[in-house]
């Protein structure tokens, strides 16, 4: 078990998927795969923090949760994030993701992301780790 | 989709008989070949959907369904308020009132060739699209809530279009009813500086070539003959919509157990129309249609600017300009009783018929027309409401190709700049800020629009009248 992240497949749209030692690991991982969905998230240069809670009735409305907080802050900062640090208590998150201005010329931002979805929304135990993982619309 | 689960009605009709928790049956309008291509996962939400209190008549699916959220993309669901019926954040979609605009150019495609390339770099330009682009308006907090009060209506107060613009448009510009005080101060930080901007995906702006005629009196009442050029507009209500989807769809996934809503799929959350939450997301969804239309006309008045500067001959008027994401009430004739419903188009076009009063006086006879967007490389096509989809599907017809492959796939298969010089070397010219976008965007990632429309017309919701092909493309 190592951390990662992967799309998966969904028609118009894509799903993200984290993969993690730990339930945090693979809450980071599902982020760096919606960061993924609009550019490489190498390319995105860890210049400025910001820091994001979020609290839920449950792990998998807290993925969400989570993933829509990182849309908004993008939209509204006009940033892209490549780097997280996710701390969770229970269903309180507690995060830093940090990123910089959007460079259309550099970052050849493919999409925009709408929002996370419920859609194969799960984050589970699996085997020596956690998944995290839903369909975002774009 | 497995055709054995289907009762067939008709070579483009087929029925998911109401079973189990089924409250009505489920209505498929497709051919058999798009049907097959189908996901089976559009028959598990159309039976989903069926599920739901209150709803009238079937789950419709159009011709260009595939798996959405909750309901599919090109979905049809219609409550009735005073029999428990729900509304749906989910029903509606993220991109409140995605839409399409076409524009008449009256100018023909000898006039276009002549400056095509600076035509399409000046759209390219003047046009705001792509992640991260910004539009030349900034509202303050009085009027963002007058944009969310107005619609187009209040972009053409402004000065950004005229009032014949606004009998073209549905609702005539103006969503009644919309309540700026439940959209949130997030949803209206979002939208602050995306006023009169295209967004990204599937949105664009295309110069357009009318290639072939099927209805002849129906395309010269639309003013619609070959070699015409028209523009057309694809985009929706940007940042503040997708918020206001993103924050209703959570509050109806935590309600829903108290309003005693037992979801097969918790992405179907909803609310029944007749509670605090419910009317909440219609005053803000209205709100949302209205951002939606705004952008539409400051996108229209942008284009009228470049061509002014162009092409000074040319005059834009709308031809018709229509939403393909939203929830409405309208009156309907269910078993031969007229009744007030919510009807829910998620990724499906109103296609009014001949003869309806909420028509212009010029389109009355001919019925709306429902303008349909394919990929940037194929056609897009305006067809007409039939007075036989009132009864086949609360007068809705499809609302575009819809993908036929991932993006992901896509991105693995085209390259971005080859996409380019091939479509340039057909004479389509294409503008985007990312190669990228555009390899995810590659026509061949799309179904074949014209089986779509063929299922359309063959099914009678709605009746083809014209293909487009597009002659410039700027891509969000």
């Amino acid at each position: 078990m190592y951390n990662h992240w992967e799309h998966f497949e969904h028609g118009a749209d894509i799903g993200v998927r984290g993969i993690g030692v730990t339930k945090a690991g693979a809450f980071e991982q599902a982020a760096l795969a919606l960061t993924a969905v609009i550019t490489d998230p190498q390319q995105v240069a860890a210049v400025e923090a910001v820091h994001i809670t979020c609290e839920a009735p449950d792990d998998e409305l807290l993925l969400a949760d989570w993933l829509n907080t990182l849309v908004y802050e993008m939209a509204v900062r006009r940033m892209l994030f490549g780097r997280f640090h996710v701390d969770l208590n229970g269903t309180h998150l507690d995060a830093q993701a940090m990123g910089e201005p959007t460079s259309v010329q550099r970052h050849q931002p493919a999409v925009e992301v709408k929002g996370a979805t419920y859609t194969a929304l799960r984050v589970a135990p699996i085997d020596g780790g956690w998944l995290a993982q839903t369909v975002v619309d774009v | 989709m497995d055709l054995t689960l289907l009762k067939q009605h008709s070579p483009c009709a087929w029925e998911i008989p109401a079973q189990g928790k089924m409250r009505v049956p489920a209505m498929i309008y497709a051919s058999k070949e798009l049907v097959r291509a189908m996901d089976h996962k559009v028959y598990e939400q159309a039976v989903n959907v069926a599920m739901l209190p209150g709803i009238v008549g079937a789950s419709y699916v159009m011709p260009d369904a595939h798996w959405g959220y909750g309901f599919p993309i090109g979905g049809v669901a219609a409550f009735d308020a005073d029999a428990g019926g729900v509304v749906s954040a989910g029903g509606v979609g993220f991109d409140v009132s995605c839409g399409v605009r076409c524009l008449h150019t009256g100018l023909r495609r000898e006039h276009i060739m002549t400056v095509q390339r600076a035509l399409a770099d000046t759209l390219f330009e003047r046009i705001p699209a792509g992640l991260g682009s910004t539009g030349g308006i900034r509202l303050n907090s009085a009027q963002m809530d007058a944009m969310l009060s107005g619609g187009a209506k209040w972009a053409v107060e402004r000065g950004w279009g005229s009032s014949a613009d606004l009998e073209r448009v549905e609702e005539q510009g103006q969503m009644l009813h919309a309540k700026p005080k439940y959209v949130s101060e997030q949803a209206k930080k979002r939208q602050r500086e995306e006023m009169g901007t295209l967004g990204s995906g599937n949105h664009y702006l295309e110069v357009q070539e009318v290639t072939a005629v099927f209805d002849d009196a129906i395309a010269s009442a639309y003013g619609l003959h070959i070699g015409d050029v028209v523009l057309m507009i694809h985009c929706g209500s940007r940042g503040l919509g997708h918020q206001i989807g993103t924050e209703f769809l959570r509050k109806m996934v935590e309600a829903a157990p108290g309003y005693g809503l037992i979801l097969p799929d918790r992405e179907l959350a909803c609310a029944p129309i007749r509670s605090d939450l419910g009317q909440e997301y219609l005053g803000a969804m209205r709100a949302a249609i209205n951002c939606a239309l705004a952008n539409r006309q400051i996108l229209t008045h942008l284009v009228r600017d470049v061509f002014a500067k162009l092409l000074p001959s040319a005059q834009l008027p709308v031809l018709y300009d229509v939403s393909h994401n939203t929830c409405k009430l309208e009156t309907h004739r269910v078993d031969g009783r007229l009744r007030e419903l919510y009807v829910h188009r998620k990724g499906a076009t109103r296609a009014w018929g001949p003869g309806h009063p909420g028509l212009p006086q010029a389109l009355r006879a001919s019925g709306q027309p429902v303008l349909i967007g394919g990929s940037m490389g194929t056609g897009s096509y305006v067809l007409a409401g039939t007075t036989a989809s009132e009864s086949l599907a609360f007068s809705s017809a499809c609302h575009g190709a819809g993908r036929a492959m991932s993006r992901h796939q896509a991105l693995k298969t085209w390259n971005g700049r080859t996409v380019v010089d091939e479509l340039a070397q057909r004479g389509i010219l294409i503008r985007s800020p990312s190669m990228r976008g555009v390899a995810e965007e590659a026509p061949d990632a799309y179904k074949d629009v014209n089986s779509v429309v063929d299922a359309a017309d063959a099914a009678g919701l709605a009746r083809k009248v014209a293909r487009l092909e597009p002659l410039v493309c700027i891509k969000g």
